[in-house]
C-alpha cells in the first residue's frame, strides 16, 4: 500500500485531500479480489498508468484554468502585464546575447573533434624575445622526433597568394601545412582528398585545397574543381580536394591550403623561426605532463646546439587558449554587464510582482476565504509570473537574435572559428534558463510573501496596503538597482573616455584623403630588383599623372596595417647596455611616400631616385632613433647596421652595408595606436639587395588625392593592369579606414556596453518611480491627513523626493565603491585611462541621481494633488 | 426549474465515464465505489472505470455542478466515514436526458441508411 501512497503523491494536492483515500480504498478492495499473482501484478500495473494518467490529466486540467484566470486577471492590468514582459526581454536578451558570445570565443570547445586534446607548442625564448616564438624547422624535426606526450605533431605557417586566371586576380589568405595537421585536427576534405608525405613531398607538383567558401564563391560548388590547375602567383596548382562547411584553421580568413615543404636547406638553422606547431596530446596525458616531458626535450637539445638553443624552451599552449587578454577581458565585462542588465531586470520584476500581490491582497484573501487552498493560490500566482516571463524570454531571444550583428564584432578573428555564434539549443536553453529565474525567483518571492500572513487581515475594510517590511524589501531593491546601474554608467564611461583617448592619439601621419592598396609582387618573376623597382617607378609615373592625385609612394608596409619587420640595430659610437632593445621597425620606399602620408621631415632629406645599389648606402630615420642612439647630436652623415636578432653582426652580406642617415622624419606608430612602436628605419627602394628580401619588396600604394575616390580606384586598377596584367589589387581602402579599423573594437565595445548602461539607468528611473507611486498611493490617506494638518504642497512634494533621492545616494554609494573594483579589472581595455577617473565617476553619480529625481518627480506630483477631504472621508 | 440550454449544449458530448456516471447516480446518491460497482453491473462488466478516471470526473462533474456531494450520511452502521456521497442534480438530469437524446438521435441517423438494426 506504501507503493500507491507514493503513487498518489503525483496528483496535485488539492485532488489528493478530496479523493486519495477513496482512491485508496478502492485500490484496497480490489487487491482484496484479485485472485493469484499475476492478477495482483495485472492490479498494480493497471493502478499505475491509472494513476499517473489520472494525475497528468488533472495537472493539465488546472494549467488550463489558472491560465484561463491569468489571462482574466491580466486582461485588467494590460500595463503592468506589457512592463513586466518588456523588463523581461531586456534581461533575458541582454544575458542571451552575451553568454552566446562568450560561450563562442571562451568555452564553447574548437569545432574539431576532441578539440580539447589540441594543442600549439611554441619556443619559449625567455621573458627579453617572448614565450610564444614560432620554431625552426629542425627544432620542429627534433621535438617531432623526441617527445612521446603527442599522437602527432604538425607544423604550418600562415601567409597569403595571388590567385591568378580566374576572372578579376585575387589575393587570399592561405595557410601551408604538413601532411599531419588536417589528421590531427580530426577533419577530412568534403571532396578529393587531404595532403600526404609521399605525394606532397619536395619537388613534386603543386596541390592545394580549397575552403568550402572559396569553392562557393568562386567556382560555383562545382564538383568537378577537384582536378583543376590555378594559378597561384604563377605557379600551376592542382586543386586536389575541398574543406567542408565550417572548417577554419588557422584562422577564420584562410581560404586555401597548400602543402609545406620543407626543403633540406630549411633545416641547416636554427634560429631561423617562422613554424607554428600544432600536436594532439595522447589520451590520458595531460597539459602539465606534456610540458614536462618537452621541458626534457629541450635541455637535451640545449646541450647539443648549446650556442643556438641557449634558453630556448617549449611552452604547451591548449589551442582554446589563445584567446589575447583584451579579448577575454572585453567578454567577461560584457558578460558581468549583462548579468547587471539581468540583475535590474529582476529586481525590477520583483518589485512589480510585489507590488501587484500587495495590491492583490485582498482578492487572494477572499479567494482564501472561499475555500483556495494556499498551494492553489501559489499555484495561480506562479503560472502568472511563468506565463509573462516565458513572453519576455521568447521576446528576448528575438533581442538577442538582432543584436548578434553588432556583438558578433567582438568575435576575434584570429580564432579558428565561425564569425556569429550558432543560435544552437545550448543558446535557447540558457536563454530558457534566464527565463525560468526570473519567473521563479521574482514571481515566487513575491508570491510567497503576500501568501506569508493567512488570515483576515487583508480582508479588513480600509487596510493600509503595505507594511514596513515589504516597503523595506522593495526599498533594497531599488538600492540594488542604483547600484548595479552606477557600475555600468562607470564601466561604460571609462571606455568611452579610453575611446577618446585613443582616437586623439597622433598616429604621425595624416591620414586624410589618402588612397591605399596592396600589389604584392609574385616571385621570382621580380626577384631581381630593376624588375622591383621597375613595375614601381611605371606605377607611381602614371599615377602621379592622375589629375587630383598630389603625390603617391610605395613602402613595403603601411603603418599599422604591419607591424613586424623588426631587426637589430647597432648604431656608430653607441655602446650598448645589455638587456636593452636595440630593434628598429624596418621599410623600403619610394620616393614621395613621407609627402603622401604628411609625415614632416624634420632634418636632411626624403629617399631620392637617385639613391641607387651603385651609390652611397643611405637611410632615413625617425627622431626616436636618433632620440636612443644619438641624443643631441646631429645625425646627419652618421653610419649604423642592422644585425640578426639572434645575436652577431650580419656583416656585409649582399647590400646590407653600412648605412648613412641623410634625413630624419617624425615618427608614426607603426604598430598601432595603442601599441609602442620601435623607431623607424626607411630604406631607398633601389637599394633592395638582389635576390633577396622579397619580403620587403614595397607592395603598399598611397595616393594623396582630392576628388571622388571611386574613379580614383578604377584609373588605379586600370594603371596597375597595364603594368602587369596578372597581378591582383588587393586591400583597397582609405588611409583613414585603416585607422579607424584600429578604434572598431573599441567603438563596439563602447556601445554595446552604454547601450546596456543606458537600459540599466532606466530600469532603475522606473523602479524607483514604481516604488514612489506604490508609497503614494498607498500612504495617500497619511498625506491627506497630513495637507489637513497644514502641510504645504512644498512639504509634501519634499517628503516623496526626499524618499526617492536617499534611496538613489545609497545606491550610488554602493555603486562607486563597486565600480572602483570593477574598474581594476577593466585596467587592460583601458589604455591608460585611470581606473579611478574622477570625472567618469561624478558624472555617472550626476547621472544616476538626474534619474531617480526624474522618477520621483511624477509620484511627487501625485502625492501634491492629494485632496484630503476625498481620502478623509473614505476612511 | 429550467436549466439553460447553452450551458448544456456546452457540455455535450458527454465523455463515456461522465454519462455512465450520471446513469449510475440517476436513482440514488452512491459513493464512489459503489458508482464503479453500479457501472460495471450495469453493463455487464463491460466497462470497469479505474478509480482516476472516476474521481477526475467527479471532479469535473462538481465543478459543472452536473453532481453534488450529499451531506446526508447513511445509517451509521452501513456508513464507511472515509465515504462521500454524491447525487445528481437538475442540471445533470437534465444534461444525461440531452445526452440520450443526441445519441438515439445519431442511432436514428444510421439506422436510416442501415448501418444500425431496426426499422428506418
Amino acid at each position: 500500500m506504501r507503493a500507491y501512497d507514493v503513487l498518489l503523491r503525483l496528483l496535485p494536492r488539492s485532488f489528493r485531500s478530496e479523493y486519495a483515500e477513496e482512491m485508496r480504498a478502492i485500490f484496497e478492495g480490489r487487491c482484496r479480489d484479485a485472485r493469484g499473482p499475476l492478477a495482483t501484478a495485472l492490479l498494480w500495473a493497471d493502478a499505475a498508468s491509472d494513476v499517473t494518467s489520472c494525475a497528468a490529466r488533472v495537472h493539465l486540467d488546472i494549467l488550463r484554468q489558472d491560465l484561463r484566470y491569468v489571462r482574466r486577471s491580466l486582461g485588467h492590468a494590460p500595463g503592468f502585464a506589457l512592463t513586466v514582459v518588456v523588463v523581461a526581454a531586456l534581461g533575458v536578451g541582454a544575458t542571451t546575447a552575451a553568454f552566446s558570445i562568450t560561450d563562442h570565443v571562451l568555452v564553447r570547445p574548437l569545432p574539431f573533434p576532441g578539440a580539447d586534446r589540441l594543442v600549439q607548442l611554441w619556443q619559449d625564448q625567455g621573458p627579453l624575445a617572448g614565450s610564444r616564438v614560432e620554431l625552426s624547422p629542425a627544432n620542429f624535426r627534433d621535438w617531432q622526433r623526441m617527445s612521446t606526450s603527442f599522437e602527432a605533431l604538425g607544423a604550418f605557417n600562415r601567409g597569403s597568394d595571388n590567385l591568378v586566371g580566374e576572372g578579376e586576380p585575387e589575393r587570399l589568405e592561405s595557410a601551408t601545412l604538413t601532411a599531419e595537421v588536417i589528421p590531427l585536427l580530426g577533419t577530412r576534405p568534403l571532396l578529393g582528398r587531404a595532403f600526404t608525405p609521399e605525394q606532397d613531398r619536395e619537388g613534386a607538383p603543386g596541390t592545394l585545397l580549397l575552403s568550402y567558401g572559396l569553392w562557393q564563391e568562386r567556382f560555383a560548388g562545382d564538383p568537378g574543381v577537384v582536378g583543376r590547375k590555378l594559378l597561384l602567383d604563377d605557379e600551376p596548382y592542382q586543386v586536389i580536394g575541398v574543406m567542408p562547411r565550417g572548417f577554419h584553421f588557422p584562422r577564420r580568413e584562410t581560404r586555401l591550403w597548400r602543402p609545406m615543404r620543407l626543403e633540406s636547406a630549411a633545416f641547416e638553422r636554427r634560429d631561423d623561426l617562422w613554424l607554428e606547431c600544432l600536436a594532439r596530446l595522447r589520451p590520458g596525458v595531460s597539459l602539465e605532463k606534456a610540458q614536462a616531458e618537452m621541458r626534457l626535450v629541450t635541455a637535451q637539445l640545449e646541450r647539443q646546439y648549446p650556442r643556438e638553443n641557449e634558453d630556448v624552451g617549449a611552452s604547451v599552449v591548449k589551442l582554446r587558449d589563445q584567446v589575447s587578454r583584451q579579448s577575454r577581458v572585453l567578454l567577461l565585462a560584457l558578460f558581468g554587464a549583462a548579468l547587471g542588465v539581468l540583475l535590474i531586470a529582476c529586481t525590477n520584476l520583483a518589485s512589480l510582482f510585489l507590488a501587484r500581490a500587495l495590491e492583490r491582497r485582498k482578492e487572494l484573501a477572499v479567494r482564501a476565504a472561499l475555500g483556495a487552498g494556499r498551494e492553489r493560490l501559489l499555484r495561480q500566482l506562479l503560472t502568472e509570473s511563468l506565463l509573462l516571463a516565458t513572453a519576455g524570454g521568447l521576446l528576448g531571444v528575438l533581442l538577442a537574435l538582432a543584436a548578434l550583428p553588432l556583438v558578433a564584432r567582438l568575435v576575434p578573428n584570429a580564432l579558428p572559428i565561425a564569425e556569429a555564434p550558432p543560435l544552437d539549443l545550448r543558446i535557447l536553453a540558457f536563454a530558457a534558463l534566464m527565463t525560468l529565474v526570473t519567473a521563479v525567483g521574482f514571481g515566487l518571492a513575491p508570491a510567497l510573501r503576500s501568501l506569508g500572513d493567512r488570515g483576515a487581515v487583508g480582508l479588513r475594510e480600509g487596510a493600509r496596503v503595505g507594511s514596513s517590511s515589504r516597503e523595506g524589501l522593495r526599498s533594497l531593491l531599488v538600492v540594488a538597482e542604483v547600484t548595479v546601474s552606477v557600475v555600468l554608467l562607470i564601466s561604460s564611461g571609462l571606455l568611452i573616455r579610453a575611446l577618446v583617448r585613443v582616437q586623439s592619439i597622433d598616429p604621425g601621419f595624416e591620414p586624410a584623403g589618402v588612397m591605399t592598396l596592396r600589389t604584392t609582387l609574385p616571385m621570382p618573376k621580380y626577384q631581381p630588383i630593376a624588375a622591383r623597382a621597375g613595375f614601381c617607378a611605371s606605377v607611381l609615373g602614371e599615377v602621379r599623372a592622375l589629375p587630383g592625385v598630389t603625390s603617391a609612394g610605395y613602402t613595403s608596409f603601411l603603418p599599422i596595417v604591419m607591424g613586424g619587420g623588426i631587426w637589430r640595430i647597432e648604431a656608430e659610437g653607441y655602446q650598448a647596455r645589455p638587456e636593452e632593445g636595440r630593434t628598429a621597425s624596418m621599410r623600403y620606399l619610394t620616393p614621395g611616400y613621407f609627402a603622401t602620408l604628411g609625415i614632416p621631415i624634420r632634418r636632411g632629406r626624403d629617399v631620392a631616385e637617385t639613391d641607387t645599389a651603385a651609390g652611397l648606402q643611405v637611410a632615413v630615420v625617425s627622431e626616436s632613433f636618433v632620440e636612443r642612439y644619438w641624443p643631441g647630436q646631429n645625425p646627419i652623415g652618421r653610419r649604423f647596421r642592422f644585425g640578426l636578432l639572434g645575436g652577431g653582426a650580419i656583416g656585409v652580406i649582399g647590400s646590407f652595408q653600412d648605412r648613412t642617415v641623410v634625413g630624419v622624419v617624425v615618427d608614426v606608430k607603426v604598430r598601432g595606436l595603442e601599441r609602442r612602436s620601435e623607431p623607424q628605419v626607411y630604406l631607398p627602394y633601389r637599394q633592395q639587395p638582389e635576390n633577396a628580401m622579397s619580403f620587403y619588396t614595397p607592395q603598399d600604394l598611397a595616393v594623396k588625392h582630392t576628388g571622388d575616390p571611386g574613379a580614383l580606384v578604377a584609373a588605379l586598377r586600370r594603371i596597375v593592369a597595364r603594368a602587369d596584367p596578372q597581378l591582383p589589387v588587393a586591400d583597397v581602402r582609405t588611409l583613414e579606414t585603416i585607422v579607424e579599423a584600429q578604434t572598431a573594437p573599441r567603438r563596439v565595445q563602447v556601445r554595446v556596453l552604454s547601450a546596456f548602461a543606458a537600459v540599466a539607468v532606466l530600469l532603475a528611473g522606473i523602479g524607483i518611480h514604481g516604488l514612489l507611486a506604490f508609497t503614494v498611493a498607498s500612504r495617500s490617506q497619511e498625506i491627506g491627513v497630513r495637507r489637513a494638518l497644514g502641510a504645504r504642497t512644498a512639504d509634501i512634494l519634499q517628503l516623496v523626493v526626499r524618499h526617492g533621492l536617499r534611496l538613489a545616494v545609497v545606491g550610488v554609494g554602493l555603486g562607486l565603491v563597486l565600480a572602483y573594483a570593477a574598474g581594476q579589472s577593466l585596467e587592460a581595455l583601458l589604455a591608460g585611462v585611470s581606473p579611478r577617473d574622477a570625472a567618469t565617476f561624478a558624472g555617472a553619480a550626476l547621472l544616476a541621481i538626474v534619474t531617480a529625481l526624474a522618477g520621483s518627480l511624477l509620484p511627487a506630483w501625485r502625492a501634491a494633488r492629494v485632496d484630503p477631504l476625498k481620502v478623509i472621508r473614505v476612511e | 426549474m429550467t436549466e439553460p440550454r447553452a450551458e448544456i449544449e456546452a457540455l455535450l458530448p458527454l465523455p463515456l465515464a461522465t454519462f455512465h456516471i450520471l446513469l449510475a447516480l440517476a436513482d440514488d446518491d452512491r459513493h464512489g465505489y459503489a458508482i464503479l460497482q453500479e457501472v460495471a453491473r450495469r453493463t455487464g462488466g463491460e466497462l470497469r472505470l479505474s478509480a482516476g478516471t472516476l474521481y477526475r470526473s467527479i471532479q469535473r462533474m462538481l465543478e459543472d455542478g452536473l453532481i453534488v456531494e450529499r451531506r446526508e450520511r447513511p445509517a451509521p452502521e452501513q456508513d464507511d466515514e472515509r465515504r462521500r456521497y454524491y447525487g445528481i442534480t437538475p442540471l445533470g438530469s437534465a444534461t444525461a436526458r440531452a445526452e440520450a437524446a443526441r445519441l438515439s438521435a445519431l442511432v436514428r441517423m444510421a439506422r436510416a441508411v442501415g448501418l444500425a438494426p431496426g426499422r428506418a
